[in-house]
């Protein structure tokens, strides 16, 4: 059974990318536009959630420590992805609970190599 | 019948009650349980002020000018108000100086000055002496009168009667034993006579109760009350005027300069001085006395009038002098008790007004008079004495009979000339003297002791010609033609028409010229003399007493020392040497030393002994006798000046300070406004180069992400090869897009932005707008209505009118649901034209209707997910509408689509016209 990665991103080109990337190496994907629809889609139980913090309603952050609130989701991984990089928003993401921060642009290779690491932790 | 043993019986029965009454008032003192020690006292003391003059002489003059008694007491009672600020500062002066009489008071201020402590004192006692004279008279006539009860029989002629037969001069020494017996039992003069006070204070009260009873007995006894006697004064054409201020020239002038006079003499009276100021416990006394006295003066007038009015119109035919109607309208009704009680009545106001006067006066001759002299008689040795306690008690005795002697010789020289009340204003002229060197010495560092004598003598001088001699005068002392031809028989110099001038009452006359001359002199002189070393630095103490009074401050202009070896004795001297000793341990204590010999010999020590000295023998006195023990660096002009200087330019600094600490304040708080606006800015700017970066990486994003793609996997199918590659081209697009709005953005904002204004055709513009959408809108599937009305002309650029348009056309397909509708609309507004945008989208909350003009904050909706702009359209199109003066907004509610409008005034091009950079620049602060 293949690992399941949800995009949680509200830029229609990255969400497009990311499917893209993810589905070459084998990876089933869903996607969530906003904070609210990743927090329902959380309900299929993903392996590891690709966040973006700027989104509509929920920004990622609260997604991020809503998501570690829920013992439920205690082995899922969280990848926080964010175009505003600067030091104090890297911070405050790990100390949300994420377990990676990536920011745009990014490089693909290093994404992957980096999503792959978190989900191999789990293989 | 009274007989005449009862009458003597009853009044050496009253001074009995009032020595008893001392006595009882010193034992409690001594005790420390003071009972004059609160403020009801302290305002019965004060009325000391109405004396025999008051009890008789007011009616008596009531009778001849009517309202006229009244200036007298309207002095005071507008005088004693304005004490909180005047009599609180001499106060305070005189407690920390310890000042024993007024002469005291004026010879301290100007540099501890014997001459001017001794010239003070001679006019004090050459112009008191007619009023204590007065008291005299008026109890020997009272008497003479009490004893023909029931027949109303005038006193004869002073002169007329045999020395020895003279019941005024048994009055007077009697009334010095009684002084004596009262006044001087202690040695210092600061040393409150507690007991004395508490009997002034009873004699006010019986002064009082016996003048209403008297009062009332004629208004409501005699006649029906106040109403009865005034309409009998009505009725009565003699009667009528008494009760209106006569419309002569002079009789406003008179009033004028009576009610002045009054206002000097209620704090310049060496009685008032000695009982407000020396005898005074505690200066928070003074709060209540400034309503308690004048509502005693109220009272005491009240009956005044019908006291007058029932005495002209009962006893007038008699021959009865209207000074006695208080005692004779009694005796006339055969009123046998109540002419006792009148009696009393006058009686304690006259022994109030003596016993107090001779004790200040007898103070002041034996402190600035004779110590001054007995000092620098050097074959006396008086230094040399091992106490001199036993001589100055003896000196004040002494002076205490000699000056009842002198009233008393007043009295028989010119009695008879005068009624009451002249002999009253000829003293009140007298001390009103001493105001100018007073006044002037609390408030103005300016005044000299060579202004002060000046002025002092001159007014004395001008007084004496003018009042004093012209008293002699008529009483046959002096030719009359001194009066009627003047001196020398030269017209000028007659003394009640000085220099030509007339039409003025005598005492308004003296008090003009004497006052000229006195204020003249005092401000000339001073203002062109220099003064001492001593001088200035009084002067400071003075004037400056509320912020300079620590005693360091004081001992600072006294360089030198003495040990306690010397002091102690000298002190002793003079103190006695039991007291000396007990004053000096105290002190000892004050300044934490266990015995006198461990008490450091500096200034502070001989300013003490000085002012103990002070008390006990006057300011000038101590000075010589202090300075002859001790070790003295004479403190130069210059280092007073000095030290004064740093005093005030301490004051001056420290209120430099203040507004300097003012400003800042005042500085700081627009700092702190500044740097709140220049942080919240500083927030701004952070927050937006945040949100261009992200708008900026967000397509790079997608950029990079898809050319790696494409670059590392060259298996990607055709399919998605061309997807990729229009997605990058579209990022690309946007990419360019935002950057040129941001520019765009920066340029209006800086007012760096070029405006081609011209006048032109909205409807032009819109259609313009409508045709380069159409494709957009026929992708979108959005129907577009446009209804134009004629429109007038504005004036503003074409191509950024368009840009607006093209924007909220844009915008509005953008949140249309496919198969929605867009409506443009044209219509001419009330002072320019309106532009409506209405589309069919899901609206926007009213919460969010100010926000989606600030750059970068869309607001997305969840029917067509997150619209893509750069978030900078709107906020650009509102300043472009707003730099033709127009104005953008939005009207929506959610579910009901949103209008975008916005109105171009039709002088929209003058007013950008005329707009300079610098405009927009301000602009900018204020807009997003």
């Amino acid at each position: 059974m293949s690992k399941r990665v949800l995009i949680v991103d509200d830029e229609p080109s990255i969400v497009l990318s990311l499917e893209y990337l993810l589905k070459r190496e084998g990876y089933e994907t869903a996607v969530a536009p906003d904070g609210e629809a990743a927090l329902e889609a959380m309900a299929a139980a993903p392996d590891l959630v690709v966040l973006d913090v700027m989104l509509p309603k929920l920004n990622g952050f609260e997604v991020c420590e809503r998501i570690r609130a829920d013992a439920r989701w205690r082995g899922t991984k969280i990848l926080m992805l964010t175009a505003r990089g600067r030091d104090t928003e890297v911070a405050r993401g790990l100390r949300a609970g994420a377990d990676a921060y990536v920011t745009k642009p990014f490089s693909t290779k290093d994404l992957m190599a980096k999503m792959n690491e978190l989900l191999g932790a789990r293989r | 019948m009274l007989q005449e043993w009862v009458i003597v019986a009853a009044s050496f029965a009253y001074l009995g009650v009032l020595f008893a009454i001392a006595y009882y008032g010193d034992r409690r003192a001594a005790a420390g349980r003071s009972i004059i020690a609160n403020p009801y006292i302290y305002a019965l003391s004060l009325a000391v002020y109405c004396t025999t003059w008051t009890f008789y002489g007011s009616v008596g003059r009531a009778a001849s000018s009517g309202v006229g008694f009244l200036p007298v007491y309207l002095g005071p009672t507008l005088m004693v108000p304005l004490w909180w600020y005047v009599m609180r500062k001499i106060l305070r002066i005189s407690k920390a100086y310890r000042i024993t009489s007024i002469a005291d008071f004026v010879a301290s201020r100007y540099g501890k000055s014997q001459v001017l402590g001794g010239l003070v004192t001679v006019i004090a006692v050459l112009g008191v002496i007619p009023y204590i004279s007065l008291q005299l008279k008026a109890i020997s006539g009272s008497f003479t009168i009490l004893r023909h009860y029931p027949e109303v029989v005038m006193p004869g002629k002073a002169l007329a009667q045999p020395f020895l037969q003279d019941s005024a001069l048994y009055i007077a020494m009697m009334l010095a034993a009684f002084t004596i017996l009262f006044g001087t039992r202690h040695l210092d003069a600061t040393e409150r006579h507690e007991g004395l006070v508490a009997a002034i204070a009873f004699e006010s009260v019986v002064k009082l109760l016996a003048f209403l009873v008297v009062g009332a007995f004629v208004t409501f006894g005699v006649y029906r009350g106040f109403g009865d006697v005034f309409r009998l004064a009505e009725r009565t054409p003699d009667l009528r005027a008494l009760l209106t201020v006569p419309s002569t020239s002079g009789s406003y002038v008179t009033w004028a300069f009576l009610t002045l006079l009054s206002m000097l003499s209620i704090m310049f009276l060496p009685r008032q001085f000695q009982i407000t100021v020396v005898e005074n416990v505690d200066e928070d006394h003074l709060g209540k006395a400034i309503w308690l006295f004048p509502l005693y003066l109220l009272l005491i007038n009240v009956f005044v009038l019908p006291v007058a009015i029932g005495g002209l119109s009962l006893l007038a035919g008699a021959g009865v002098d209207a000074d006695t109607f208080v005692l004779t309208l009694p005796i006339a009704q055969q009123k046998e008790a109540l002419t006792l009680f009148a009696f009393i009545g006058g009686l304690s106001a006259g022994t109030g007004m003596v016993i107090v006067e001779t004790i200040a006066l007898s103070t002041m001759v034996c402190n600035d008079l004779v110590m001054p002299v007995l000092l620098r008689m050097k074959s006396l040795r008086l230094n040399a004495w091992p106490d001199v306690s036993g001589l100055l008690l003896s000196i004040r005795r002494l002076a205490i009979g000699a000056i009842l002697l002198l009233g008393y010789a007043y009295f028989r020289i010119a009695g008879d000339a005068y009624a009451l009340v002249a002999i009253g204003l000829i003293s009140f002229a007298a001390v009103a003297q001493f105001a100018p060197a007073i006044l002037g010495g609390i408030y103005w560092r300016g005044g000299t002791r060579s202004g002060a004598i000046a002025g002092l003598s001159a007014g004395f001088v001008v007084w004496g010609y003018t009042l004093l001699l012209p008293s002699f005068a008529k009483s046959g002392w002096l030719p009359s033609r001194f009066l009627t031809d003047g001196l020398f028989g030269l017209a000028l110099l007659r003394p009640q028409e000085l220099f030509g001038l007339t039409g003025m009452d005598e005492i308004p006359h003296s008090l003009f010229w004497s006052m000229l001359a006195n204020i003249g002199l005092y401000v000339g002189v001073s203002v062109a003399s220099r003064p001492g070393v001593a001088e200035t630095s009084q002067a400071a103490l003075f004037v400056d007493v509320f912020e300079r009074t620590h005693a360091f401050d004081r001992s600072r202009f006294w360089r030198g020392s003495a040990s306690v070896q010397d002091l102690l004795p000298l002190t002793g001297r003079f103190l006695g040497p039991e007291r000396a000793r007990e004053a000096f341990l105290a002190y000892a204590r004050r300044r934490g030393c266990s015995s006198l010999d461990t008490l450091p010999a500096d200034a502070d020590l001989v300013h003490f002994a000085e002012t103990q000295l002070a008390g006990a023998i006057g300011g000038a006195s101590a000075r010589v006798l202090v300075a002859s023990v001790v070790q003295e660096e004479p403190v130069g002009i210059d280092e007073v000046m000095d030290i004064l200087d740093e005093a005030s330019q301490v004051r001056a600094y420290s209120r430099e300070l203040e507004q300097k600490s003012r400003e800042l304040e005042t500085a700081t708080a627009e700092l702190r406004a500044a740097n709140a606006q220049l942080q919240e800015l500083d927030r701004m700017k952070d927050e937006f180069m945040s949100s261009v970066t992200h708008e900026l990486r967000t397509p790079l994003t997608s950029i990079r992400a898809f050319s790696e793609i494409l670059r590392e996997d060259p298996r990607t199918n055709l399919a998605d090869r061309a997807r990729f590659l229009a997605i990058i081209v579209k990022e690309t697009e946007r990419l360019t897009r935002l950057i040129n709005q941001l520019l765009d953005m920066a340029k209006i904002e800086s007012g760096s932005a070029e405006w081609h204004t011209s006048e032109l055709d909205v409807q032009e513009a819109i259609q313009d707008s409508v045709d380069a959408t159409s494709q957009l809108f026929r992708d979108s599937g959005v129907e577009l209505t446009v209804s134009l009305e004629a429109a007038p002309r504005v004036r503003a650029d074409r191509d950024r009118l368009v840009q607006v348009i093209m924007n909220l056309l844009s915008n509005a397909v953008k949140f249309c649901p496919r198969g929605g509708r867009v409506e443009v609309r044209l219509a001419p507004a009330p002072d320019g034209v309106r532009v409506d945008v209405q589309d069919s989208g899901p609206g926007i909350s009213p919460a969010d209707h100010e926000i989606i003009f600030e750059k970068f904050r869309q607001v997305s909706d969840t029917l067509t997910g997150k619209p893509r702009g750069t978030g900078l359209g709107l906020p650009i199109s509102r300043r472009i509408v707003e730099h033709f003066g127009g104005r953008l907004w939005v009207e929506s509610e959610p579910g009901h689509g949103a209008t975008f409008s916005f109105v171009l005034p039709l002088d929209a091009g003058a007013r950008a016209a005329g707009e300079s950079p610098a405009h927009a620049v301000a602009r900018k602060g204020v807009g997003r």
